[in-house]
């Protein structure tokens, strides 16, 4: 990777993020340490969609089922006595990883809206299996009792602390799937998304890759919903909400669909909001709604999108040059 | 068990589903004509359900009430059409889903600033509030008959009007091709006006009927939407025989995964196991059958476009 002003921005965005815990308490924004750290959960969930919907081009509306099937990994595996990150996490990532292959196997069989309702019907099935565990405090959702431990000496009960290691564990994993898009595999995901037909006859196993995709998208969201479970302390069906599902379907298309920034760009925008907009109205809805309409009416390809726009015609020759350049096998 | 039970839990499973086709049929031509996903179909269904409680309380006629509401619900359909829908004709579904998606949040608000956020009073018109013996031992509530009664005119008036009319042959070329159907002359563009408008005017007349036995509340309009897309699934987009057949079938699987299955589990599982299963088949009853439909036929049981 060569060091471009883009590789220079973001390090010092994550340097912004991380001294962030610091600075706050200065400025009496302690409370906002936490909208921050959820801020960038969210903005994974809605990176590990945008990768099945950006780049996949499956329009999956029952994302908010694979981020439950994080929270309630978590949920069972405390009840049960085990505490560490270590198991935790990973187990919440394969767990939704798994329940996403096999949702996978039946939704991949149907196209355009049979998928966008297929996904959802699974998803609310989903939400309903955890409505009816009382184990686990059905409709009124489960307390933790603490945070998981990672390694000895690390408190994660510390905001600050906490808030580090979700910052590195979400930038690590936002990393890894950007190199995934840029992969073969990511790729081949793209090719779907444009000419599903023209890949089956060069002989891509269409299926196959799609359902790796809709897993991997799965597992990342169920990492998302074990942070969330563990920020929160509480968890409850009402994270898998299929509204749930709609607002991150709507995040990636305000960000960007099928772009690198689309999914976070489009958690922040719409967080950010919707945070400022509860503390000026009691009718917040509106204005996002209005939003809503105007982005699919003017921006259809996303806030990410206008920041390409305002590029001079050669950077964007150049940069499209580049982008088949590496696309070439 | 017995008999009587069976029949008026079925007959209450045939007046939900009488509800979906209404609320179906709408969405499934404006789907099938102009490939438009609208979202916002539920609210359509709220915005009747509001009005016609308000103007029955004002009125103290439930007929005027269904008039009114049903005329509201129409205008504001209009306006929705002329302003936005018009817009998205012509973009892919996740633009529809995104813009009507939108109009929902707008739509709960505007709601809820007139009439606040808790749930308001639709209330019974008094001539309907007693049961009427069907049969010996079945007392069954007049309102449920005149829900059942209403569903069933409507869903012949579409049948007649769109099996046995020209503008329902126009309808049905627009729904199955398109391209071939403006080709022969049709003005599809103009065709759908009319059954956007009529999919409003249906889905507030069930917004109506329901108010007085659902809870009139805000997010109602999201509650029904999901089931009523279901329908639209199972049917086959664009078919308004399909959204029929689905709407009955879901309404009375609905109804058995509420009323028997439960019952059933409480006979033969131990009390604790029976109490968590329960509502948990209530409320899959109608995915799984969706899912199970799906599986063997990927495109719905009647699709317009085979």
């Amino acid at each position: 990777m060569k060091f471009s002003s883009r590789t220079f921005g973001l390090g010092l965005l994550l340097v912004a993020l991380a001294a962030f815990p610091l600075v706050a308490p200065l400025f009496g924004l302690d409370f906002y340490i936490g909208f921050v750290r959820r801020v960038l959960i969210v903005a994974l969930a809605a990176a590990s969609l945008n990768f099945i919907l950006g780049f996949g081009g499956m329009v999956a509306l029952g994302h908010a089922g694979f981020i439950g099937m994080g929270a309630y990994t978590v949920v069972a595996l405390s009840d049960a006595g085990v505490m560490s990150a270590w198991i935790l996490w990973p187990m919440a990532a394969l767990v939704a990883g798994v329940v996403a292959a096999l949702i996978g196997t039946v939704a991949l069989r149907t196209r355009g809206v049979y998928f966008i309702m297929t996904t959802l019907a699974f998803a609310q099935m989903l939400y309903f299996v955890v409505v009816s565990l009382r184990k686990y405090g059905g409709d009124d959702g489960y307390t933790l009792m603490s945070r998981p431990t990672l390694l000895p000496g690390l408190d994660l009960g510390n905001e600050a602390t906490f808030y580090w290691v979700v910052l590195a564990v979400v930038a690590l994993a936002l990393w890894w799937l950007h190199r995934a898009t840029q992969a073969r595999f990511g790729h081949a995901l793209m090719g779907i998304r444009d000419n599903e037909t023209r890949m089956r006859a060069l002989g891509y196993p269409v299926f196959r890759l799609q359902l790796v995709g809709f897993a991997i998208a799965g597992a990342i969201a169920g990492l998302a919903g074990a942070l969330l479970a563990g920020g929160n302390g509480f968890v409850s069906p009402a994270t898998m909400h299929w509204t749930q599902s709609a607002t991150l379907v709507v995040m990636v298309v305000i960000g960007g669909l099928g772009r690198s920034w689309g999914g976070p760009v489009g958690a922040v925008v719409w967080l950010v909001l919707e945070e400022v907009l509860k503390q000026h109205t009691e009718h917040w809805h509106m204005p996002l709604g209005l939003l809503l309409i105007a982005v699919a009416l003017w921006a259809p390809r996303g806030l990410a999108a206008l920041s390409t726009k305002r590029r001079t015609v050669a950077a964007a020759a150049a940069s499209a040059a580049t982008a088949a350049g590496s696309a070439k096998p | 068990m017995s008999g009587i039970l069976v029949l008026e839990q079925l007959l209450n499973g045939i007046g939900y589903g009488l509800m979906l086709f209404l609320l179906a049929a709408g969405l499934t031509l404006v789907f099938g004509i102009m490939d438009v996903l609208n979202l916002a179909h539920g609210s359509l269904f709220m915005a009747g359900a509001y009005v016609a409680a308000e103007a029955h309380t004002r009125t103290g006629s439930f007929a005027a009430a269904i008039v009114v509401a049903v005329l509201v619900t129409v205008v504001v359909a209009l306006l929705i059409e002329v302003l936005l829908m018009r817009r998205l004709y012509k973009r892919d579904h996740l633009a529809q889903v995104l813009a009507t998606f939108g109009v929902i949040l707008v739509a709960d608000d505007i709601v809820k600033m007139i009439w606040g956020p808790s749930p308001i009073m639709a209330p019974t018109p008094a001539a309907l509030s007693g049961p009427v013996e069907l049969m010996d031992g079945l007392p069954y509530p007049s309102y449920r008959l005149v829900i059942l009664a209403g569903g069933v005119l409507m869903a012949l008036a579409l049948y007649v009007l769109v099996n046995h009319t020209r503008i329902g042959m126009r309808v049905r070329a627009g729904a199955s091709d398109r391209p071939m159907a403006e080709l022969m002359g049709v003005r599809v563009g103009r065709i759908f006006n009319g059954v956007f408008l009529l999919g409003a005017a249906l889905a507030a007349l069930a917004g109506a009927l329901m108010g007085p036995i659902v809870a009139v509340q805000v997010g109602m309009g999201e509650a029904i939407l999901i089931p009523a897309l279901v329908v639209l699934v199972i049917g086959g987009i664009g078919s308004v025989r399909g959204a029929f057949v689905a709407a009955l079938l879901v309404g009375v699987v609905d109804t058995i995964g509420r009323a028997f299955v439960p019952m059933l589990l409480r006979a033969t599982l131990p009390p604790a196991t029976a109490a968590d299963l329960g509502p948990l088949f209530a409320e899959v009853a109608m995915y799984a059958l969706m899912v199970v439909v799906l599986i063997f036929r990927p495109s719905g049981l009647f699709s317009a476009r085979s």
